[in-house]
């Protein structure tokens, strides 16, 4: 039986006076992978980033409801937005390596949380680069820039730089749309290795990969989740309508 | 016609353009004619590290304003950098939105204030000030440090001195830091920034991490802007540098750059000692020319990133 590690209850969410996000209900079961999938524009990204608070950066951005995550509501003012965000890792759409080198890169989260004993850095470097099937490649070059990577390998890089911090869960903002099929295939393998130990929340355009990799799907449109269930039912049996017409691609 | 007019607008712009190169080349060539004289006299080296400036025995060597235009212009660099990247970071990461245009407008003004406005201020407002408050103050902690104490005394009265000259060179190149720091941080693209924020980097791990490694180049570039611009300032440096030819004793002495020999003598120079100015003026020239082409090429790698 599959466990919920967070619950979203009733969120509503606002940039400024537009009403992005709708009611929001669901839950994200533990060590699995959960996609949101939806046309542009539906607020599967702007859904993704309230559980890392990513929208607090900007101004005039409000939360209404609750995401509870081990008893506590994370978007809680008083909540820890540092340590909710170093629980939980991100990667974007495109590659988003740091200016330095690649095992700078992957020591940067270990290091701002205070490990500063280099044998400790350099074995929790190679244990993520090998979590994110880098190692071999990398190996022999953890010193030389990490933009001297290919695109997949950097997309691979910034996994790996998020799962040195041990977090509970990783937010994947279209992963893969920035890269080529092959790059695409190691990252989607990577992402079902990898719920073992993580429990992964992914936004895609890609349908095909929704229903490739993923445990449950929930379908958005315009701000509201117009059905969750687990990613077979989604595909082949949705209850609505209008996710019918999406996953059959009538719309969107 | 049509085609007349078209040909006659191409060679017009061409000339336009042409004009600017036959006046670098036109000035270098006056410069170097004019400076032989002094080349021939005191020989390239000698000149450049001979101490002596005196009227009467007809010895110019141009060591001293050498030297106060590289003391000078280092220690500006050195008093603006910090601000000046201050005041970028603040704009671009931690500014109210209403405040950000307001204070980047007010920065990018002071580089339109006059530079004989700053001379006067600074010779007749910030002198006296800096006399009595900041100039006791680093004597005091300094002055009695061993061997370099002594650079730290002050000797003489009146607050028209090197370390003066340094902070009004400062605050006239710190718009020229800032603006081009600003707008190579803002090039910082969002998502790496979040990418250090998504791991849990506080707001000044993300700037000292991220953004300022990211512009390494643009600022550097805007450094060495403000270095040509700290160089070849004038009538600021004129005003409060005193122009004397004695040996550099403290940083609170009056002191002798190239721009303030140049702007102080030039009027009544004349045979070897005209020459020798234009000689220091052909150092500058080649200076700076040097220091602009290295800041283009270092702010062209930072665009095409």
């Amino acid at each position: 039986m599959d466990k919920a590690l967070i619950t979203v209850k009733d969120l509503n969410f606002f940039y400024g006076k537009h009403h992005a996000l709708k009611n929001i209900n669901m839950s994200v079961q533990k060590n699995k992978i959960t996609s949101l999938i939806g046309p542009s524009g539906c607020g599967k990204t702007t859904l993704l980033r309230c559980f890392n608070r990513m929208h607090d950066l900007y101004p005039n951005n409000r939360y209404e409801g609750e995401i509870v995550m081990n008893g506590a509501n994370i978007l809680a003012p008083e909540a820890d937005t540092i340590e909710l965000r170093s629980s939980m890792g991100m990667v974007f759409q495109k590659p988003t390596p740091f200016p330095m080198s690649i095992a700078d890169n992957i020591a940067y989260g270990p290091r701002l949380k205070g490990v500063k004993n280099k044998a400790i850095l350099a074995e929790k470097v190679e244990r993520a680069l090998r979590q994110a099937a880098l190692w071999d490649e990398v190996k022999d070059r953890l010193n030389s820039s990490a933009n001297s990577l290919s695109g997949g390998q950097q997309q691979r890089l910034v996994i790996a730089r998020a799962l040195a911090v041990d977090p509970a869960v990783i937010l994947f903002d279209e992963p893969t749309s920035a890269l080529d099929p092959i790059s695409t295939t190691k990252i989607e393998e990577l992402m079902v290795e990898l719920q073992d130990d993580v429990t992964i929340l992914i936004v895609t355009h890609n349908m095909q990969q929704a229903a490739r990799i993923s445990n449950y799907t929930a379908f958005m449109y315009l701000g509201e989740i117009i059905e969750m269930d687990e990613t077979n039912t989604i595909f082949t049996r949705p209850k609505v309508k209008m996710t019918e017409d999406y996953v059959m691609g009538r719309f969107g | 016609m049509d085609r007349a007019l078209n040909q006659t607008y191409k060679v017009v712009t061409l000339l336009s353009a042409l004009v600017i190169i036959a006046v670098i080349v036109g000035i270098f060539a006056t410069l170097l004619y004019q400076s032989f004289p002094a080349i021939k006299a005191f020989g390239i080296f000698d000149f450049i590290f001979g101490t002596e400036w005196n009227p009467s025995t007809e010895v110019y060597n141009g060591g001293r304003p050498l030297l106060g235009t590289i003391i000078t212009t280092i220690l500006a660099l050195s008093i603006a950098i910090p601000i000046a990247i201050g005041i970028a970071i603040f704009i671009t990461e931690l500014c109210p939105a209403i405040l950000r245009q307001p204070v980047g407008t007010a920065i990018e003004l002071l580089a339109a204030i006059p530079s004989i406005i700053y001379g006067m201020w600074g010779l007749f407002v910030f002198a006296p000030i800096l006399e009595r408050t900041i100039q006791p103050a680093i004597a005091f902690i300094f002055g009695s440090l061993p061997v370099i104490g002594s650079f730290f005394q002050v000797s003489y009265g009146g607050g028209a001195n090197i370390f003066t000259t340094a902070m009004v060179l400062a605050v006239m190149v710190i718009p020229f830091i800032a603006s081009i720091t600003r707008d190579t941080f803002m090039q910082v693209p969002a998502v790496l920034k979040e990418s250090a924020y998504g791991i849990g980097a506080t707001k000044w791990e993300v700037i000292k991490d991220v953004v300022i490694p990211y512009s390494k180049a643009g600022t550097a570039g805007g450094i060495i802007i403000a270095t040509g611009r700290a160089l070849g300032e004038t009538m600021a440096v004129a005003y409060v540098i005193d122009n004397r030819h004695g040996a550099l004793e403290s940083i609170f002495s009056p002191f002798t750059t190239i721009t303030s020999v140049l702007a102080n003598e030039f009027n009544e120079a004349s045979g070897i000692h005209l020459s020798s100015l234009f000689f220091l003026a052909l150092i500058l020239f080649v200076a700076n020319l040097l220091i602009l082409s290295a800041a283009k090429y270092m702010l062209r790698g930072s665009i095409a990133k």
